[in-house]
């Protein structure tokens, strides 16, 4: 399968990231995303225009506020999916390995109560 | 297409076992502990997930009636730090070899403890397949449909 350069997807992807996170919070305004990031406003709605053709997230006019959230179908949501997914096996883990520990070895009981007189 | 930003997927959780011992029961003792019902053959008991413990090994599920459902494969083994797996279930939920995302899963000694984190990553992996997915997100047979037979398969008692 055919994939761009690490180089070339870390560059793009690390400001993406960085406005995914943003949304997290809740829906914002291009300026809202823009603001503190070393980015142009162009750029940002250009990776704005990228997400939202990877289903990622949402353009929205609520009055005459242009806004941007997450984008609840698609990868977003298999990423969520995984995020669960990994929680509960985890704990499910965690659960198995806590069982495994405390019981003392059989051969080890068994010494200990020979050697007692 | 361009690259699409997903984040990694990150965990980590304190179990209470040396990381040796977490290791172990980590990727030889899976069986013991992945929840029974997160299988590709819901259909059949499962009799075993098997990590062959060398690189290039394959991760599966094996039902009692002996049918081998593949996950992936191990792309990096070093006992007892760290393992990375391949985890090729492609957007169809299906075992794809042309496809493939990385679970590394590293194993840190905190006292008696271990810390366990793991990443999944690459998930915008999928993202070369996002057309699909639209395409299939109304169908029973599609990602979204796998994905929900494999939630409610997971909720059910």
């Amino acid at each position: 399968m055919p994939y761009p350069t690490a180089e070339l997807t870390a560059l793009a992807s690390e400001t993406r990231a960085r406005i995914l996170e943003r949304l997290e919070g809740g829906p914002l305004t291009v300026g809202e995303i823009a603001a503190g990031l070393p980015v142009s406003r162009p750029a940002i709605s250009q990776h704005l225009r990228v997400l939202e053709e990877a289903k990622l997230v949402l353009e929205e006019y609520q009055g005459t506020r242009h806004i941007y959230r997450l984008d609840p179908t698609g990868l977003r949501a298999l990423r969520a999916w995984l995020d669960r997914f990994w929680t509960h096996s985890l704990e499910a883990f965690a659960a198995e390995v806590e069982r495994d520990q405390p019981k003392p070895t059989p051969a080890h009981a068994t010494r200990r109560r020979s050697t007692r007189p | 297409m361009q690259p699409v930003a997903v984040l990694p997927v990150h965990k980590s959780i304190r179990v209470a076992a040396p990381p040796a011992r977490a290791f172990e029961i980590f990727t030889a003792g899976m069986h013991r502990w992945w929840p029974r019902a997160h299988s590709l053959n819901p259909k059949v008991e499962r009799a075993a997930v098997v990590i062959e413990p060398r690189v290039d090994g394959r991760w599966y599920e094996r039902g009692v009636d002996g049918t081998e459902c593949s996950w992936g494969k191990v792309l990096r083994w070093e006992p007892p730090a760290r393992v990375v797996l391949g985890w090729q279930l492609d957007h169809t939920w299906r075992f794809n070899p042309a496809f493939l995302t990385e679970v590394e899963i590293k194993f840190f000694a905190d006292g008696d403890a271990t810390l366990v984190k793991l990443e999944h990553r690459n998930l915008e992996r999928y993202g070369e397949n996002a057309k699909t997915i639209r395409d299939g997100l109304d169908s029973p047979e599609g990602w979204m449909g796998g994905l929900q037979l494999f939630a409610s398969v997971i909720a059910a008692p």
